[in-house]
C-alpha cells in the first residue's frame, strides 16, 4: 500500500463514566443535571477508533488521520487537552450539542457535511470509523448513518480487528452473536467501520504529539461551524431512573456448606 | 392508517433464531394494541422458505421475501438492499427487527435510504389509540425514557429478552417475492466464514440460564498473601461446566489481559459485561469478586435474579442491586457450588 489511508474517526465527548447522572426535563427537552460542570472524555469505543487509526498510520505508510468531534466548543476543548497526547490526528470540531438526546440522524448529517468539507480527503481512500456504540445515545446507528450518507456501502459493525495485506485487502473481525467473529474481506477502501473495543490498549502520553495536534486544534476550534440540532416531531414524555433498587438479604456468618447448598438448588430451580 | 413490517433473517440453519421470535412477539402484541394498522412481514436470506413456515400463523397480511445465495450471508451492502426493497414494497410507516448483529449493521444504511428515523435497543412499547411509545435506555442504560415520533418510516430494533418466544401452528401463506438485483459493486465485501476469538474455551453461551460474572478479585493476592491463577481459572472453569452458566466479566479483569498482565486464557474482551461492554439478559447471575459502582453495575442491569459472593458486605456491586449477598470466599464457595451441582 504506496499511498495509504484517509482515515476519519467521528468521536465525541460522554460524561466521565464514574460520574452519577440525573436525567432533567429542560425547554428544548431532555437533558442531564449540571450537564456543562459534568467532566467529559472522549467516548470509550471512539477512543479505541482512535487508537486503531493511530495504529494503522503508524504502520501504513501515507495514512491520514482526522478526527471529527461534535460537541460543544469550549468542552471540545478541554478533551483535546486529555487525547491530543495519544496519537497525531488533524482536527476537526462541529460545536453542537454532545447529549444523548440528540437525534442521530441529525448527527450524522451534521458529521457528513464536515467530512465532506475536509479538502484534502481523498474519498477513494476514506476509512470512515468510529464506534460501535456511544456512552451517551447507546444506539449504535451513527457510523451506518454517516457512512450511507457518504456513499458507502461496504460497512461493519462491532470489529475488534483489521489487518490489511501487502495488497492492500482488508481483512474485518466483526463481533456476532454467540461470541464468535465473521471474518470478510474486502478489496478495499472505502469503507466505515464501527469498532468495538479493538485489542490495543490506550497509548501513553506523547507530548510531542501533543504539540504536532495543537497546530490543527486550536485553528479547528475557532472556525468550528454552528449546527442547532432538533428533531423535529419527536417527544420525549419521560426520562427517569430506572427503579431497580432491591432488598439485598445479607447472609454471613453461615457455614460454607449451608451457602453452597443454598446458591446450588437456586441454580438448579 | 399505520403498516408495521416485521423485518427478519433465518439463521444458518434456516430457521428463525430466539431474539427473531421475541420480537414477532412484540409485533404481533403491537398491531393487536395499534388501532387500525395493516401488519406484513419481510425475510432475507438464502432460503427463507422454513423460516416463513415458522412465522406463517403470526397474522401478517402480506410475506415479502428476498432470498437467493448472495442474502445467504451477513453483509451490509446487499442485506441494506433487500431491506430497503421490502420496506419500499411495503409502504411501511413502523418498521420493526430484532437486534442482531446482522441487522444492526443494515437497518440504519435502509433508514437513511428511506428519510426515516431509527431507535434501537426498544425495551417496552405502550400504544394509546393510534399513537406508539417507545421505552429505551440512554447513557447505557443507566436512565430510561419514554418517546413517540411523527416522522417515518419508523425503524425500531427491539432488544432479546423483553418479550417471551412467539409460538403459532404454521398456516399456509403465499409470499410474494421480491428480485433484487445485487451487482459487482456490492460484492466488494467477501464474508468468509466465523472464527472464535482468542480464548482456549467458548465461554459465551446467549441462552444460558445462568451469567456467571467473574471479577478482578480471582486474580489478587488471596488469604496466604499468594496470587492463585490456576487454581481460580480450574473453579471458573468448572462452575461452568457443572451449571451450564455463560461468562460475564468486569472491564478491570479482561484490561489485564491488553496490559500484558497474566489472566484467563478463556476470557477475551467478548466477556466484559458493563457500561464499555455488553449487558446480557439471562434469568439469573451470579457475580464473584466483583467491585465497583454504577458503570460496573450496567453490566447486569437485565439480569433477573441477582446473587453475588464477595467478602465484602457493603460491595456496591450487590447494595440494593443484588438479591442475595454471600460474604463468604469466592475460592471456597464456588468450588463448594461446583461439587454439589
Amino acid at each position: 500500500m504506496s499511498t495509504g489511508f484517509h482515515v476519519v474517526v467521528c468521536g465525541s465527548l460522554v460524561p466521565d463514566l464514574l460520574q452519577t447522572l440525573e436525567p432533567v426535563q429542560g425547554p428544548a427537552g431532555p437533558g442531564l443535571r449540571n450537564e456543562l460542570m459534568l467532566p467529559s472524555v472522549l467516548d470509550p469505543w471512539a477512543a479505541h477508533a482512535l487508537y486503531e487509526a493511530g495504529h494503522l498510520a503508524a504502520t501504513v505508510p501515507g495514512t491520514r488521520v482526522w478526527l471529527v468531534s461534535l460537541g460543544p466548543k469550549a468542552k471540545l476543548q478541554q478533551l483535546m487537552m486529555s487525547i491530543a497526547q495519544k496519537v497525531p490526528f488533524e482536527f476537526v470540531a462541529i460545536d453542537a450539542s454532545a447529549s444523548g438526546f440528540t437525534d442521530p440522524v441529525e448527527v450524522a448529517a451534521a458529521l457528513a457535511d464536515a467530512i465532506e468539507m475536509i479538502p484534502a480527503l481523498d474519498r477513494s481512500r476514506l476509512l470512515l470509523f468510529g464506534g460501535c456504540a456511544s456512552a451517551s445515545r447507546d444506539a449504535g446507528v451513527t457510523v451506518q448513518l454517516v457512512g450511507e450518507r457518504l456513499g458507502i456501502a461496504d460497512q461493519f459493525l462491532a470489529v475488534d480487528e483489521l489487518t490489511v495485506s501487502a495488497q492492500g485487502t482488508l481483512t474485518i473481525l466483526e463481533r456476532v452473536e454467540g461470541g464468535k467473529y465473521l471474518v470478510s474481506e474486502v478489496a478495499g477502501p472505502p469503507c466505515a467501520i464501527a469498532w468495538a473495543t479493538g485489542n490495543r490498549p490506550e497509548p501513553p502520553n506523547n507530548p510531542q504529539i501533543g504539540m504536532l495536534n495543537m497546530r490543527t486544534i486550536m485553528p479547528a476550534l475557532q472556525k468550528a461551524r454552528l449546527v442547532q440540532l432538533s428533531a423535529p416531531g419527536t417527544t420525549f414524555h419521560g426520562v427517569e431512573l430506572p427503579k431497580q433498587e432491591r432488598r439485598t438479604r445479607i447472609v454471613k456468618d453461615v457455614p460454607i456448606e449451608e451457602m453452597a447448598m443454598e446458591i446450588a438448588n437456586w441454580i438448579k430451580e | 392508517m399505520e403498516t408495521i413490517l416485521f423485518l427478519t433473517h433465518p439463521e444458518d440453519d434456516g430457521s428463525l433464531g430466539r431474539s427473531a421470535l421475541e420480537t414477532l412477539t412484540g409485533v404481533v402484541e403491537l398491531n393487536r394494541q395499534l388501532s387500525d394498522a395493516k401488519f406484513v412481514a419481510g425475510f432475507i436470506g438464502d432460503d427463507v422458505s422454513t423460516a416463513v413456515a415458522e412465522a406463517s400463523g403470526c397474522g401478517a397480511k402480506t410475506f415479502y421475501t428476498v432470498s437467493g445465495p448472495d442474502f445467504k450471508m451477513s453483509r451490509c451492502a446487499s442485506d441494506t438492499a433487500a431491506l430497503e426493497a421490502i420496506c419500499r414494497a411495503s409502504g411501511a410507516t413502523i418498521v420493526v427487527a430484532p437486534t442482531t448483529s446482522r441487522f444492526n449493521r443494515a437497518i440504519p444504511g435502509v433508514a437513511q435510504r428511506l428519510d426515516g428515523r431509527i431507535d434501537t435497543h426498544v425495551g417496552g412499547f405502550t400504544v394509546n389509540g393510534a399513537e406508539l411509545r417507545i421505552q429505551r435506555g440512554y447513557y447505557r442504560q443507566r436512565m430510561i425514557a419514554s418517546l413517540t415520533r411523527t416522522a417515518r418510516p419508523w425503524f425500531l430494533t427491539f432488544d432479546s429478552g423483553v418479550f417471551p418466544k412467539w409460538e403459532g401452528a404454521p398456516v399456509a401463506v403465499q409470499t410474494e417475492t421480491l428480485n433484487v438485483k445485487i451487482g459487482d459493486e456490492l460484492r466488494k465485501t467477501n464474508v468468509t466464514g466465523y472464527k472464535a476469538p482468542l480464548a482456549s474455551v467458548q465461554t459465551i453461551r446467549p441462552d444460558a440460564k445462568l451469567l456467571f460474572v467473574a471479577g478482578v478479585g480471582w486474580t489478587k493476592k488471596q488469604a496466604d498473601g499468594q496470587v492463585h491463577l490456576e487454581e481460580a481459572a480450574k473453579i471458573i472453569l468448572h462452575i461452568l461446566d457443572k451449571s451450564g452458566a455463560s461468562l460475564g466479566s468486569s472491564k478491570s479483569l479482561v484490561d489485564q489481559s491488553s496490559e500484558g498482565q497474566g489472566v484467563f486464557s478463556f476470557m477475551s474482551h467478548l466477556n466484559q459485561v458493563g457500561q464499555t461492554g455488553s449487558t446480557p439478559r439471562h434469568p439469573k447471575g451470579l457475580a464473584a469478586c466483583c467491585h465497583g459502582e454504577e458503570p460496573h453495575v450496567v453490566g447486569w442491569r437485565f439480569i433477573g435474579e441477582r446473587r453475588v459472593i464477595n467478602l465484602d458486605p457493603n460491595c456496591g456491586w450487590a447494595q440494593g442491586k443484588a438479591d442475595v449477598l454471600y460474604v463468604a470466599d469466592a475460592f471456597e464457595l464456588v468450588a463448594k457450588v461446583s461439587e454439589l451441582l
